[in-house]
């Protein structure tokens, strides 16, 4: 039987086993909404902004591991999920986005809401399409599919023009695909991964490094089993919160410009450094030319490009990182590799002297709130079990430095591309992909009123998410910045004319509180966590002027932290007032 | 490190857009391209894209990864890491009148070009060669005397048995 494009669409999306699409209709995809009218196998969640489409499912994928889904409209539609799709693609998530277009034959002509769509998300997608001919679309879809979620995930756009929506064919569905031009490798080098267990063996201050790409790649497990085989000390990215229980002794925090005092201080001095699916980003690496002085280094990341990118890599490992740290395990077993205890046990007194330091501490008050007082109750409420979503700034340190992460796909965040207004459509997008977990958005109030909106789609398809504000009435992060490097010129930081968020969350339905004394966080927090099925707004009133530390300043190097209390920040280095 | 001039060559998905994603890569992660040439191949499916640029060999490296991290992208080598023969063509057209005309036509003959057009005062010149020799004719002709000059841009091939296909 023939089928038009928007049902084939449909049928595809069925046979991926998509489970919700995140969209909003307009014109150019109408075919394609009334083809998911009559049917229940795909289920369509209605935001209320496009790029809300796009966070919600990176959400969903980020929490579940499977590709997320949007839906949007030709010109404004597809526009406005451009944020959305960056974010997605700075931090590697599948995502398939598939977008109205004006028809065909008018492509080109500055038609009524006609944009390049191809064109403008070109640099920021792994890969993108546009269908010209019904023929192609069940195999273009597949394709999508198959590269936004094989080798360094992705998101991927096919573009729909309308008329190829409306053009009917036979559906067959292909079921593999092979592609050319697209192979990405999986298996490591055995005589690459023999050099590395050589070297890892003969460290005497070993140092791993984990980030993002062992979530995405499913190596925890491997991660946990290599690391505790070896004993030696390990620090986690943004990213890459999670990966590794935080709860474990052998993690000593996260690592870069908040990390912990011990971690950065432990990469500095480390002889040989295990880097696995992570990009040596400028916040965790600091200035370059002082990055890691004494090691030699070894990165395992399935993207090539990602090898000796910034940092000259001595044991390059092109691979998944699951198969390739279960060949190391393999053959440190089988070949009793042993590291040098006594080095090691050296090693690590060292790293406990700089633990001791302490240096997420902070001035407890029974007057005000503390940010970090919160998450600290926040974990302690939900027992350490919650998805946390976050968005950006200050709040979002706070929380990856203070709720302690003990599961991959725990800890969902904008870390690439630090996008304010992540937050709360990605906990809606997690919260469908585990109705039964207890999702929490840590935002602040400048963070949360980019996408306030979804407050409504939120209550239309009841995915109750508590909602942590962390309100301190500034663009906190940018704030802190210019406390320190700009004389405490407070230029167009403060938020003046905040809305009353008990009555905004209760206008959309939802629970609203207000906690200004540290005595309620506690009662407050559990409270919202019993309402099993409503969303809770927390809007906590916190120390304006409290600052994120320890921090590396930008152009900084890894030894070169400052700590709360001890250090009065006063500039810069001149270079690193240009970076961000 | 020092930069050297590299001769990329890419056989890409005869994909629209395929060549913009090309470009684009170099755009926006600010790689320096001399020259770009694009041209169909035997197989209808392909086309064969060749790109001059330069960079110190962590560039390269990088230049080529990024490359081949395009789905478009079936193949590429660096032609310039081993033997190879490089090829430009130039067409150029120059004042000839009097005198001049035997002095170019014998500069022409020296760097075995060919004169295609002739009028009572130009000449138009032919010329193939690597860009070093299409330089090195127009560095030999004064510039007063130079109308017009239109160059292919870089194409090669590997010398010996070696050679680029699916
Ligand atoms: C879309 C977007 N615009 C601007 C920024 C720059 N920026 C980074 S943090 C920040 C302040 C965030 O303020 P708030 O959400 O109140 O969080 P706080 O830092 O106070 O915890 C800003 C403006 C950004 N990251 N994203």
């Amino acid at each position: 039987m023939e089928l038009t494009g928007a049902e084939i669409v449909v049928r595809c999306l069925k046979e991926e086993g998509v489970e919700y699409v995140f969209g909003y209709p307009g014109g150019a995809i109408l075919h394609v909404y009334d083809a998911l009218y009559n049917q229940d196998d795909v289920k369509h969640i209605l935001v209320r902004h496009e790029q809300a489409a796009a966070h919600a499912a990176d959400g969903y994928a980020r929490a579940s591991g499977k590709p997320g889904v949007v839906l949007v409209t030709s010109g404004p539609g597809v526009t406005n999920a451009v944020t959305g799709i960056a974010t997605a693609y700075m931090d590697s998530i599948p995502m398939v986005v598939l977008s109205g277009q004006v028809p065909t034959k008018l492509i080109g002509n500055d038609a009524f809401q006609e944009v390049d769509a191809v064109g403008i998300t070109r640099p920021c997608v792994k890969h993108n399409f546009l269908v010209k001919d019904v023929i192609q679309l069940a195999e273009t879809i597949k394709k999508a599919f198959f590269i936004a979620t094989t080798g360094r995930p992705g998101p991927v756009l096919v573009d729909l023009p309308k008329d190829v929506t409306a053009a009917k064919t036979e559906f067959t569905y292909p079921r593999k695909i092979k592609m050319r031009s697209y192979n990405p490798t999986v298996k490591g080098h055995t005589g690459q991964i023999r050099k590395a267990v050589e070297l890892i063996a003969a460290a005497r201050r070993p140092m791993i490094y984990t980030g993002g790409g062992v979530i995405l790649g499913d190596g925890s497990r491997e991660l946990v089993e290599l690391t505790r085989l070896l004993g030696y000390p390990i620090t986690n990215t943004l990213m890459g919160l999670g990966a590794y229980p935080a709860t474990d002794p052998q993690f000593v925090g996260m690592l870069g410009m908040h990390g912990t005092y011990e971690a950065n201080m432990a990469m500095h001095d480390c002889d040989v450094l295990v880097g696995i699916g992570v990009r040596f980003d400028d916040r965790v690496t600091g200035a370059l030319d002082k990055f890691c002085p004494l090691a030699k280094v070894i990165h395992i990341d399935i993207d090539p490009s990602s090898i000796s990118k910034n940092v000259r890599v001595d044991v390059p490992i092109v691979g998944s990182v699951g198969s390739v740290l279960r060949a190391m395990i393999t053959m440190i077993r089988e070949e009793k590799f042993q590291p040098d205890a006594e080095a090691l046990a050296a090693w690590w007194r060292q790293i406990e002297q700089w633990r001791a330091i302490e240096s997420l501490k902070y001035n407890p008050s029974t007057e005000i709130i503390k940010p970090q007082f919160v998450i600290e109750q926040l974990y302690q409420v939900t027992a350490g079990q919650a998805i946390i979503t976050s968005d950006v700034g200050q709040h979002q340190m706070w929380a990856a430095q203070h709720y302690h992460f003990d599961r991959p796909r725990q800890w969902i965040n904008s870390g690439g591309l630090g996008t304010m207004g992540f937050g709360l459509p990605a906990a809606m997008g997690a919260k469908l992909a585990f109705p039964e977990q207890d999702v929490a958005c840590v935002t602040g109030e400048g963070s949360i009123q980019m996408m306030l909106q979804e407050l409504s789609t939120i209550k239309q398809y009841n995915t109750p998410i508590k909602i942590v504000n962390l309100n301190n009435r500034y663009l906190g992060m940018v704030r802190q910045w210019q406390e320190f490097f700009y004389e405490k010129r407070y230029s167009m930081t403060y938020m003046d004319a905040l809305p009353d968020f008990v009555k905004l969350a209760d206008a959309y339905g939802h629970v609203g509180m207000r906690i200004d004394r540290p005595a309620d966080v506690e009662g407050a927090l559990r409270e919202a966590f019993a309402l099993k099925d409503r969303t809770v707004f927390l809007d906590f009133i916190t120390d304006q002027e409290e600052n994120v530390f320890p921090m590396i300043p930008a152009g900084g190097g890894q030894n070169e932290m400052l700590l709360a209390g001890k250090d009065k920040m006063v500039s810069t280095h001149e270079e690193g007032m240009i970076l961000v | 490190m020092n930069n050297t001039r590299h001769i990329i060559s890419i056989l890409l998905e005869n994909e629209a857009g395929a060549l913009s994603r090309v470009a684009n890569l170099f755009s926006a992660r600010g790689f320096n391209i001399e020259c770009l040439t694009v041209a169909p191949t035997e197989d209808a499916s392909l086309s064969r894209l060749t790109l001059v640029t330069t960079g110190n060999e962590d560039i390269i490296e990088q230049i080529v990864k990024q490359l081949n991290k395009l789905i478009d992208v079936v193949k590429l080598i660096d032609l310039t890491e081993g033997p190879h023969i490089e090829r430009e063509l130039m067409l150029i057209k120059v004042k000839a009148t009097g005198e001049q005309r035997a002095e170019m036509q014998r500069l022409t003959d020296i760097f075995r070009g060919r004169v295609i057009d002739v009028t009572d005062s130009t000449f138009t010149i032919e010329l193939t060669g690597t860009s070093d020799k299409l330089d090195g004719f127009i560095g030999a002709v004064h510039s007063d005397n130079i109308l017009e000059v239109v160059r292919s841009g870089v194409t090669g091939i590997a010398r010996g048995q070696k050679s680029l296909h699916v």
